[in-house]
């Protein structure tokens, strides 16, 4: 059910965003969803591609700076209080967040699909699945992008 | 004929002893010296590799028989390896930033803090200071040779100091006014900088009582010495010196402020190229090389300062007949003098190694946007250690930045930079980007 995610050193200096970007582009690579997280002095791009693995060697080459973690993708009623009913089932499981962000690909009018980094993803998978929470694993998330 | 920005009395007859009378004196102190540190088992082995004796040395340029002391020499040395007198005799011990965290220690006999201070009092009184002055010392106080050096020197003229010390500038801003002190000491870019929290708090230039400044510590210019002065409304001297052959009152400038007037009758002073170790021809830069010639705790022996700088024969209108030095243009090695504070590129180099997960790449990117310096540290971060967490990279950052302050004492910005980013050239990498000396940054 985990998702591959590519984690992008970037400096915080014009251009550092769109070389990435443009690696990725000119080896027809699609971007599936992302997210930036910053400080004065560094950002981190994390990025769901399709071909993660194709995606890793070309960026490599580039010379970027990458890591490959893993999120578990989770489908949120689209309605008042959906998210903190499913923040509820974390707790009640005992699953600790290091960050997340909403995911671009999702079904609209349903729920919002959002990204989860977790600290033990196979365990919190087990753990969530139990509890209710709706896993969305690669094939379907890509299949809706 | 240029001329004097002020009218100031000679503080002591020695300064203006003529050519030949210097140079005999200068020759007997010579040989004095290379006496003294026979005694001294570093020097008995140098002074035996180069052939040298005390009694082959008769006239002043005999120095050039004479083996060259280094930093490396004295850091070898440490704590106090030189000492050419018992360590009952000391008087005080004084230090300098090393390359690897430890300071290089330098020590002194009572008779040799009374040259010391008088050599200071010399250059101040020649700057204009006064026995009724009221002094105010914004150089620290400790092991670096600048505040005390110049505290009993202004003691020596017999004006009165208020050792201020570094920090608080608005504190300083405060005691500067209340207390009414004419003269300032410190270093030129920190006297830039009480200059604009004086004005942030709505002083103009001459609302301060200070009338004159007497700066040094540094390296710094002509358009700097003009905005000192414009901004505080006071005739500004620029003096030198080092830990390792006295501290300041090496040199210091006279009224007509056309060079720093060397203490001849203390140093002897060479002008070398720093590859062949050749001397140069007067008015060429090179690598100025001091021998002291009355130090008793610590005698050093054609100490390569790596300061360049140009040598000045030419008389001078004000009397003294010291030769003068030009103000220090660079270095011959790549140390930095960052706020006051010598850094050495390998001490970033030894900060980074104490910490796990960069690579020992880095640059070191000085300039000084308003009054002080600053310093950016770019590090080139290692691929296999970044992990996709804020976190880690927020922990890598802190702790370099603490590494570096331990090492070097001065705080730099940090700057990770991904891999293979810095520019590498063949052979020696580019550590070090220096904008101050290029311009106004």
């Amino acid at each position: 059910m985990k998702i591959r995610q590519l984690s992008l050193f970037l400096e915080n200096r014009p251009g550092q965003l769109r070389f990435p970007c443009k690696v990725l582009g000119d080896a027809g690579i699609d971007i599936v969803t992302m997210s930036l997280a910053d400080t004065a002095q560094f950002g981190i791009l994390r990025l769901v591609v399709k071909e993660w693995e194709r995606a890793k060697a070309v960026l490599d080459a580039a010379g970027v700076v990458v890591n490959v973690t893993e999120v578990l993708a989770v489908d949120v009623p689209d309605r008042p209080g959906g998210l903190a009913a499913v923040l509820d089932a974390f707790e009640q499981a005992g699953v600790g967040v290091e960050y997340m962000y909403a995911s671009a690909a999702r079904e609209r009018g349903l729920h919002a699909t959002l990204l989860f980094r977790l600290e033990d993803p196979d365990r919190a998978a087990k753990l969530l699945e139990a509890a209710g929470v709706k896993l969305v694993g690669p094939d379907e998330l890509f299949a809706r992008s | 004929m240029p001329t004097p920005v002020l009218e100031s009395p000679i503080h002591d007859p020695a300064e203006t002893l003529p050519v030949p009378e210097r140079r005999a004196l200068q020759a007997h102190r010579l040989q004095e010296t290379v006496r003294r540190a026979s005694a001294v088992p570093f020097y008995r082995d140098a002074l035996g590799r180069a052939g040298a004796t005390a009694e082959a040395v008769r006239s002043v340029d005999d120095v050039r028989r004479l083996p060259f002391t280094t930093k490396d020499d004295l850091r070898e040395e440490y704590p106090l390896g030189l000492l050419a007198v018992p360590r009952g005799e000391l008087a005080r011990v004084h230090g300098s930033s090393g390359t690897t965290g430890k300071p290089t220690f330098v020590a002194y006999t009572r008779r040799d803090l009374e040259t010391w201070s008088g050599l200071v009092a010399r250059f101040l009184v020649a700057g204009g200071l006064r026995p009724d002055h009221l002094v105010h010392v914004a150089f620290g106080y400790g092991l670096f040779t600048g505040g005390f050096g110049l505290h009993y020197g202004i003691e020596r003229v017999g004006a009165a100091v208020v050792p201020a010390a570094g920090g608080n500038t608005p504190r300083q801003v405060m005691l500067i006014r209340d207390l009414g002190a004419e003269v300032l000491v410190c270093t030129p870019s920190y006297a830039l900088h009480i200059a604009e929290v004086a004005a942030a708090e709505g002083f103009r230039p001459g609302d301060l009582p200070l009338r004159l400044g007497h700066f040094g510590g540094e390296p710094w210019t002509e358009e700097m010495r003009a905005a000192i002065e414009d901004a505080l409304g006071i005739r500004a001297f620029n003096n030198y010196g080092l830990s390792e052959v006295i501290g300041p009152g090496v040199s210091g400038e006279c009224p007509y402020r056309t060079g720093m007037h060397v203490q001849e009758d203390h140093f002897l002073v060479e002008c070398v190229d720093p590859d062949t170790l050749a001397h140069v021809p007067d008015g060429e830069v090179g690598e100025l090389v001091f021998t002291t010639l009355t130090k008793e705790a610590m005698p050093v022996l054609r100490y390569r300062t790596r300061d360049l700088a140009a040598l000045d024969r030419s008389p001078c209108p004000c009397g003294r007949t010291g030769v003068r030095m030009s103000r220090v243009v660079g270095r011959s090695d790549d140390m930095l003098i960052i706020r006051g504070v010598n850094v050495f590129p390998s001490q970033i180099e030894e900060a980074l190694l104490r910490v796990e997960g960069t690579a020992p790449h880095y640059l070191i990117e000085v300039s000084r946007p308003g009054s002080l310096d600053e310093a950016v540290v770019k590090v080139e971060m290692r691929p296999s250690d970044f992990r996709d967490e804020m976190r880690q990279l927020q922990e890598l950052h802190d702790r370099i930045d603490r590494e570096i302050h331990a090492v070097t004492g001065v705080r730099m910005a940090v700057e990770l930079v991904a891999p293979n980013t810095l520019e590498r050239s063949a052979g020696k990498a580019k550590r070090v980007l220096d904008h101050r000396r290029t311009g106004r940054s």
